[in-house]
């Protein structure tokens, strides 16, 4: 059968790193990258004997900020659950996570025209790091272990498999992303390892509606590795059920050098987490009016969001999402189109130039284009300095002396030397060649020192050279 | 011997200093540990250290209470920030804690002198001391016998007058049940009373922290110097503190409520029955009603016991992990080898068997049929005693079924050394305060009066205790 008579099917687990002030359990800093491995600890997160853990409010409010967000059910009553395993970035040999009483289940996600299911949210501990010093795992030298993300708040979300291509999964976390940041519970960078995505893979014949054997990805660090891990995976399964052989239920992991899956560990050796109420942290109860509050304070959420910015702003689907994907960036769109400034030309500007200054400034600095005051190249000379300087782009202008030349009896005595200088281009020009005046303007510009107001020079020695 | 407020007038008046009385105690220490062998470690140098700063209060008339200068013993369990805390075992040999439990800080803001780590069970595992890691602790009244446990050491000390007062902690019994042993007071606080920060933890949802001391007004005063709720433990409890101001208003008009099953209990000796029912009739002359209660699920206590408290600590030891403090195992090719070879090199059997067995019940598959069916039947326990406390304001009882049993005696039959606590840990699967104080002997060798209270009424616990005390002593 070729590919396009199998159907596949793709369950997502997202993890997400909270952006609290402190860890989970206790108070060490949550910005574990700005330590010294082990700078960024305590007894509590170090698992010493005897330490207790006390839940943090904030990752517990983000994470129903998140849930709503989702359209969640909130529980009214959850608790924490130790899942018990032993490895060394695991300290105390238990994760604190949540098992049979989540804070959320029963959401959806609007992803393109497909919606998603989610399965439940739920709140836990991320684990530290290992370092292996030597090639690989197996041949190390010693392994060193690093606790200074260990008790980091991290959010699960777990979706129905109701994704069935690699895109969608991978649309699927960009949206995720685009909520996360627009709902303020996580920066969600991939490639800082703030979101992590896994997906359960598994095909069967179109039509089929039982589902086939599902494999679990793993170790994947982008948008992209997730879409190429899940592609490799369809094609791997489906080659495999057509030469007449099994999919195995296994974890395989994503090797981004050979762009292929691997087998890591085998359902034989899956572990038994031994999973029991966490008897050193009383059950929640999460207030019903508190919870409706955080419903309706919610931001715009990012699908309404890009569709505003499509319909009000005139702004490309594609441009709409660069902005909705960054809340600090389409702030600043939104605030300096309110100062005044034209949507699109801020846009543009806020993708092309990547701005410091605040709303008031950058309008300012857009009118100053706009009305010629000075040119797009100034502009960009303009928002280094104001960003600098921290002074308004007027007088950052008038500071450097920089207002572009527009005055015509000027810029037509610059014409005439470049005329005189550059007979070939005029010859070219007056053959019909209309590209000739790009060589010419560019020598105007030199002459100026770049300050000519390009608009009114090009009319002016157009109208000059059809004389 | 001197009570703790008989001490503290002794210090206020500058009869004797702060240093006099760890001096004297060291003697005692040194007199006594040969035979008893309480301590694990002595601490001598931070406890003149502590006395000389108790002396500068006393002789500035800067603030001062009724433990300051008090000399005492921590149980092996509590962290003491920069001294050895090993739980009893070898898996933690060197390990120092660079915190202190909570209710170590808190007795040393009190003004705690600390003598030294006295010896217990392996992770508060046990009922004789014989689990611990190092060596077997003495029964005072007779060193052929053990002190009970798992804070045999705590109540050797105090019995044997190495220490005024002790720290233990209550798993199943494991401060009541020592001190019946040893003829002293023990009291384990409501569940959520004292905080367990710190507290090396055997079974979190049953451990609490408690005094043992030679009298009821001593236990009080320890206690209210440790009890408080403590934004480091989130299962403890803000609750009003105050054990004292109804100590000693009796028990004229009290209903103590005597539980048929208490007395029905396997193995109970007929030495402790009759000094048990002797007290109660001293109870009631003093004016207290003696009422039939029934405690229904009696028998199946000590079952779910040993299915909730091993799961606990399979998870709780879990940590112990050789990777960050404490024993390694550093000829292990493997990370695998290293937490077998050091997880078998650093506990002993008993350990293992309770990490085995809790390991086992909250597998997959068996979770229902264990962990879950052990946790309603906690919950059939605690009603049983609400129930009881609609007809009586306290219940009383032995603490253990029988005497301090000979060394080595039920070491082979572990179930038989589980039977000890049957009394006991019904209080902690309730979560109830309950103390015990001694009731004359049996067999010439304490007994172990014990008086269980509703939720938050550890105040009224002490009260009765003290209440028997006053009509033992007159007698």
């Amino acid at each position: 059968m070729p590919l396009s008579d199998w159907e596949p099917v793709i369950g997502m687990e997202v993890h997400v790193q909270l952006s609290t002030r402190t860890k989970m359990f206790c108070g060490c800093s949550s910005d574990y990258l700005a330590a010294l491995p082990n700078g960024n600890v305590c007894p509590v997160c170090l698992g010493l004997p005897g330490v207790l853990p006390t839940a943090n409010e904030s990752a517990v409010e983000k994470v129903v900020k998140a849930a709503v967000a989702l359209q969640c059910e909130v529980a009214e009553h959850t608790k924490f659950d130790r899942k018990n395993y032993f490895y060394p970035d695991l300290p105390k040999g238990y994760q604190i996570s949540q098992y049979d009483l989540p804070i959320a289940r029963g959401g959806s996600l609007q992803v393109g025209e497909r919606t998603v299911r989610i399965t439940r949210v739920h709140l836990e501990e991320d684990t530290g790091k290992l370092l292996h010093a030597g090639d690989a795992l197996h041949s190390a030298e010693e392994s060193l272990v690093d606790l200074n993300r260990a008790g980091v708040p991290l959010m699960e979300v777990v979706s129905e498999p109701d994704l069935h291509s690699a895109e969608a999964a991978r649309d699927y976390a960009i949206e995720l992303r685009d909520l996360f940041r627009a709902v303020g519970v996580s920066e969600a960078d991939m490639e800082k390892g703030q979101l992590r995505a896994e997906a359960n893979v598994s095909v069967r014949p179109v039509g089929e509606s039982a589902l086939g054997v599902k494999t679990e990805l793993k170790n994947i660090n982008s948008f992209r590795a997730l879409q190429r891990a899940v592609a490799h995976e369809i094609e791997r399964q489906v080659d495999v059920l057509e030469e007449g052989g099994q999919v195995l239920q296994e974890t395989r992991g994503w090797s981004e050098a050979q762009q292929r899956t691997f087998t890591q560990r085998s359902k034989e050796e899956a572990h038994d987490y031994r999973y029991f109420p966490e008897p050193d942290l009383p059950p929640l109860h999460l207030d019903g009016a508190w919870v409706s509050h955080l419903r309706q304070a919610l931001p715009e959420l990012p699908a309404r969001k890009r569709e505003r910015f499509r319909s009000q702003y005139g702004l490309s689907d594609s441009a709409a999402r660069l902005f909705v994907e960054d809340p600090d960036r389409s702030r600043l769109l939104e605030e300096t189109v309110a100062a005044g400034a034209e949507a699109r030309t801020t846009a543009n500007w806020i993708i092309a130039a990547d701005p410091k200054l605040g709303p008031a400034h950058l309008a300012e600095l857009l009118r100053l284009i706009e009305q010629g005051v000075i040119n797009r190249d100034q502009g960009r000379e303009v928002q280094r300095e104001a960003e600098a300087s921290e002074r308004p782009p007027q007088e950052v202008v008038q500071a450097l002396g920089l207002a572009q030349v527009s005055d015509e009896n000027a810029l037509a005595a610059v014409i005439e030397e470049v005329i005189a200088a550059q007979p070939q281009a005029v010859a070219d020009f007056r053959a019909g060649k209309q590209q000739a005046v790009g060589a010419l303007l560019a020598a105007v510009k030199q002459r100026t020192g770049g300050t000519a107001n390009l608009k009114v020079a090009s009319r002016l020695l157009r109208d000059r050279l059809s004389q | 011997m001197a009570s703790i407020s008989e001490l503290h007038d002794r210090l206020g008046r500058r009869e004797i200093s702060a240093g006099e009385l760890l001096e004297e105690q060291l003697t005692t220490i040194e007199e006594q540990e040969p035979r008893v062998h309480a301590y694990l470690r002595l601490t001598a140098e931070l406890a003149r250290a502590q006395a000389q700063a108790a002396d500068r209060l006393f002789r500035e008339g800067g603030p001062v209470g009724p433990l300051t200068g008090i000399p005492a013993a921590i149980k092996d369990v509590l962290s003491v920030q920069g001294v050895e805390t090993t739980a009893g075992s070898k898996i933690l040999a060197g390990y120092r804690p660079p915190f202190d439990a909570t209710a170590v800080a808190r007795l040393k803001a009190a003004g705690l002198v600390l003598l030294g780590i006295t010896n217990c069970d392996e992770f508060a595992m046990g009922s004789s001391t014989e689990n611990s890691g190092y060596f077997v602790t003495r029964n005072p009244h007779d060193p052929q016998r053990v002190p009970g446990g798992s804070s045999g050491g705590s109540a050797a000390a105090v019995a044997a007058g190495e220490a005024v007062y002790a720290l233990g902690t209550d798993t199943g019994g494991s401060i009541r049940q020592p001190a019946a042993l040893c003829g002293v007071v023990g009291m384990k606080p409501t569940y959520g009373r004292v905080s367990r920060y710190g507290l090396i933890a055997f079974a979190s949802s049953l451990d609490q922290v408690g005094p043992l001391s030679r009298s009821v007004e001593d236990a009080a005063l320890v206690l209210e110097a440790i009890a408080g709720v403590d934004a480091r433990d989130a299962t403890s409890a803000d609750r009003p503190v105050d054990f004292l101001s109804e100590l000693e208003a009796g028990v004229e008009g009290l209903r103590l409520g005597v539980p048929r099953e208490y007395f029905q209990v396997e193995g109970l000796e007929p030495g402790v029955r009759s000094a048990v029912q002797e007290a109660l009739r001293r109870l009631e002359r003093a004016g207290a009603e003696l009422v039939d209660v029934e405690l229904p699920h009696t028998d199946y206590g000590l079952a779910a016991y040993y299915i909730i408290a091993p799961a606990e600590c399979s998870s709780n030891l879990a940590r112990m992990d050789s990777v960050r403090f404490g024993l390694r195992d550093e000829s292990a090719p493997n990370l695998l080898e290293s937490y077998l070879r050091t997880r078998r090199a650093g506990f002993g059997p008993e350990v293992r068997r309770r990490v085995m067995l809790g390991t086992y019940a909250l597998s997959s598959g068996y979770y229902d049929a264990y962990y879950l069916k052990a946790q309603k039947i906690r919950t059939l326990i605690a009603e049983d005693f609400q129930r009881a406390f609609r007809d009586c304001d306290a219940i009383v009882s032995a603490t253990a079924p029988t005497v301090a049993f000979e060394i080595g005696a039920k070491m082979n039959d572990p179930l038989a050394m589980y039977l000890n606590d049957v009394l006991t840990l019904g209080g902690n699967l309730a979560g109830l305060p309950g103390i015990s104080v001694p009731c004359g002997t049996s067999e010439g060798l304490p007994v172990g009066l014990q008086v269980l209270t509703p939720h938050w009424q550890d105040a009224r616990a002490l009260r009765v205790a003290r209440a028997y005390e006053m009509v033992r002593d007159a007698a």
